[in-house]
């Protein structure tokens, strides 16, 4: 149960973050800690206390699997958190080149 | 973009083409030991990108490099989804079908499809992570002239 | 089997990976395959839902294991062939418009691969029968949008597309939370399939954590009220022509779509969350209207007024989930609904023409803001039409038919005793008239101050706003109960009746 609620905390870690914080790359960071607490959680759910990584080995008989799909879920998500980091780096770069600053109190020209 | 201490290049010619080779064995074997395209994709960028960080490059050279590896992920994530489409006109006729025969459990030719689909899925993943990183440095340079 | 199903996300997929390599050698590509390609899926779609073609597709051909499915499945039924419908046509017309419009970007090929990718992902979001596999598509889709709001680079579009991304991402952390819990507490990802589970299923206050999270998270795609902060900036920020693709077609895909499917097929829903689905639709409904009457920016008028238009969506809903949760007549729920899908299809017409014509006023006197324009019917007679003829569909005077889909709602509001609801609609209906009035006497009408010398706009732009504006009289024929029974009674009998969509995907 601990390591759920310490999940739960590393989630709460990233959202404090992500409202305290005034620069750009900190929010991005922010963000990507709580996208791997449920990365974190996913693999927790798949988890068999025991359990031997799902390839077929050779002399056992009748073993305990770890489940495989969230692990896969996590591979994919992986592959779309690193997808949208690269988007939100690329955005803020170029934010820095208009503004030169990464502070989000000088960036604000939309409102309303 | 300069280049770094000596310690560093020497220790980077050292390293890069191993994390390479590691990287394609861990692509090809995808089918049979955790990992795959994705995971050696990122190995064989991570091996590239410590060279250009170790020795650096200008920005000409930089932007030139950038069109060749997005194009090289372009074409080869469409040859991954052709080898999908080509399930449609084979065997059962469905899309993502695995026509090839699958082989003995173990053995590195097996499997049907999938190892192609590591490759090819590495390859862009690797040219995917290396366009991202040079393009992020080309801003960084342009902003600094 | 039939194998024209994985063709709505093969083609388009395909394309945009085409686009990049052979774009390279000539420039001609990419203009000219988007539209042809995104003609060809229309005409597919359209054909389908006339045929009333409703079945399921096994990818990599999985034969499911003791009733048991393990593939990822693709669905066909009267629901999701009516979006579909609508992605295809509106990124047809939109993609033809833009021949013209998105020459004074640099790097039209990045444009047109983008563009294909979000069509890709948004069919993909709507065929998938699968929750894992359409949360990947939802995010092809809103990355894809993400880099299409800040097409622009400059200032606002930079920060829009900051702020869009901040909150998109936060909605698929809540997403892929919600999709967590749920394969935690049923150990599958298949839509009919965790429908069979939750049936005789008892832990309900999980179950309604879990729905909570899903419609924050897919509150947020949709830009429902309380998260609404995104939208505006986001959607008067882009090209226009992806304002038309985000607000006609995107918020209703990925945000709507998903959230009616998941409600309607998957979870047993209660009373309790058809309450909460119609007070956040009346919420939206109201604070977008009464937010969009001060707005002198035209683009972010017509943003704030999608919200609203959202709203009236939502309400339809809410009165059949409501319906049918207490037992009462089934058939007033059939007209809620069917009038909510109805303004679905509405709204991505005329709100897809609105915004193309905004992008014709910018196009040419490249300003949005209303205070500086006026009287250009003389000069652009065919945007000043097509514009009136939206702004008239949208603010629900007849024959147009965002009059006959208002209508429904209200009626079946008035049936189902929800009095205060159908009050609120008209109210905001005449908001709506008030806004667009303004809209229209300060950009077409009165003296023309500052822009004396300006032509109509090219072609391609016209040609999709004229295309556009036939539609908004066209499918008021919907209203027609024998036309309706064909096209809407599908939609709404495959979303009211569960069995249907679990038999297309396991077959007894």
């Amino acid at each position: 149960m601990i390591v759920y609620i310490l999940c739960f905390i590393l989630f709460l870690v990233g959202l404090y973050g992500l409202i305290t914080r005034r620069n750009l790359i900190k929010i991005v960071i922010s963000l990507s800690i709580m996208e791997f607490s449920i990365f974190i959680l996913l693999v927790l759910i798949g988890y068999i206390d025991g359990g031997i990584a799902p390839i077929i080995p050779e002399n056992v008989t009748n073993p305990t699997y770890v489940d495989p799909l969230p692990q896969a879920m996590v591979l994919t998500a992986i592959v779309i958190g690193l997808a949208t980091t690269a988007m939100l780096m690329a955005i803020a770069i170029r934010l820095y080149r208009k503004y030169r600053t990464f502070d989000i109190r000088d960036i604000k020209n939309l409102k309303g | 973009m300069k280049g770094m201490s000596l310690i560093v290049k020497k220790v980077a010619q050292l390293i890069a083409g191993l994390i390479f080779l590691y990287g394609i064995y861990i692509m090809v074997h995808g089918h049979l030991t955790p990992g795959g395209g994705f995971a050696g994709g990122a190995l064989i960028a991570g091996s590239y990108i410590l060279a250009i960080l170790a020795y650096g490059s200008d920005t000409i050279k930089l932007k030139k490099e950038e069109t060749g590896t997005s194009l090289t992920e372009s074409i080869s994530i469409f040859i991954a989804l052709m080898l999908a489409v080509a399930g449609f006109f084979i065997g059962t006729k469905v899309f993502f079908n695995n026509y090839l025969p699958s082989g003995k459990i173990g053995e590195l030719i097996s499997a049907g499809v999938i190892p192609l689909y590591n490759i090819f899925i590495g390859i862009e993943v690797a040219a995917a992570l290396i366009t991202i990183f040079l393009a992020l440095i080309i801003y960084k340079e342009e902003i600094e002239e | 089997m039939n194998s024209l199903i994985p063709l709505f996300v093969i083609i388009p997929l395909a394309t945009a990976f085409l686009i990049p390599i052979i774009g390279k050698i000539t420039n001609y590509f990419a203009k000219t395959i988007t539209p042809i390609i995104l003609l060809a899926l229309s005409i597919l779609s359209i054909s389908f839902l006339f045929y009333g073609k409703h079945e399921s597709y096994i990818i990599g051909g999985w034969q499911p294991v003791e009733n048991i499915p393990i593939a990822i499945y693709l669905v066909l039924d009267g629901f999701s062939c009516l979006v579909l419908c609508i992605t295809s046509l509106i990124g047809f017309l939109v993609s033809f418009y833009s021949i013209s419009y998105i020459k004074k970007y640099t790097s039209e090929n990045n444009f047109y691969a983008l563009f294909c990718l979000m069509i890709a992902g948004m069919n993909g979001v709507v065929l998938s029968g699968d929750i894992f596999n359409l949360f990947v598509f939802l995010e092809i889709s809103v990355i894809a949008s993400y880099a299409l709001v800040a097409f622009g680079v400059g200032k606002n579009e930079l920060e829009a597309s900051f702020k869009y991304q901040v909150l998109g991402n936060i909605a698929s952390f809540l997403i892929l939370f919600s999709i967590a819990l749920l394969y935690w507490q049923t150990k599958t990802l298949n839509i009919a399939d965790i429908s069979k589970v939750l049936q005789n299923y008892d832990n309900s206050i999980f179950l309604t954590f879990t729905q909570i999270i899903l419609i924050t998270g897919f509150g947020l795609k949709a830009a429902i009220i309380p998260f609404h902060a995104w939208l505006p900036d986001a959607h008067s920020s882009a090209p226009s022509p992806i304002s038309a693709m985000l607000s006609g077609v995107l918020i209703k895909a990925v945000g709507v779509y998903v959230l009616v499917r998941l409600f309607f097929n998957m979870f047993v829903f209660t009373y309790e969350i058809g309450v909460l689905v119609a007070v956040l639709g009346t919420l939206s409904m109201i604070v977008g209207s009464l937010l969009a009457i001060n707005q002198w920016d035209i683009k972010r008028l017509l943003a704030y007024s999608s919200i609203s238009q959202i709203g009236y969506i939502m309400i339809g809903f809410g009165i059949g989930m409501m319906i049918l949760t207490k037992g009462g007549e089934a058939s007033i729920a059939v007209l809620a609904i069917a009038g909510s899908l109805f303004h679905m299809v509405n709204h991505s017409v005329f709100k897809g023409l609105l915004f193309l014509g905004a992008g014709a006023i910018e196009f040419r006197t490249n300003t949005r803001d209303m205070s500086q324009l006026g009287g250009l019917s003389e000069n652009m007679p065919i945007t000043s039409t097509t514009s009136l003829g939206a702004s008239m569909s949208i603010s629900g005077i007849p024959p147009f038919n965002g009059f006959f889909s208002k209508l429904i709602i209200i009626i079946a509001a008035i049936q189902g005793k929800f009095y205060l609801l159908a009050l609120l609609a008209v109210i905001v209906s005449i908001i709506t008239l008030a806004y667009f009035l303004k809209f229209q006497k300060s950009v077409f009408y009165g003296k023309n101050k500052n822009y004396k010398n300006i032509k109509e706009v090219p072609f391609a732009m016209s040609f999709s706003m004229i295309i556009l504006v036939i539609l908004c009289i066209g499918l008021s024929v919907l209203a027609i109960p024998s036309i309706r029974e064909v096209i809407l009674d599908q939609a709404v009998s495959s979303l009211i009746n569960m069995d249907h969509y679990i038999n297309l995907v396991i077959q007894y």
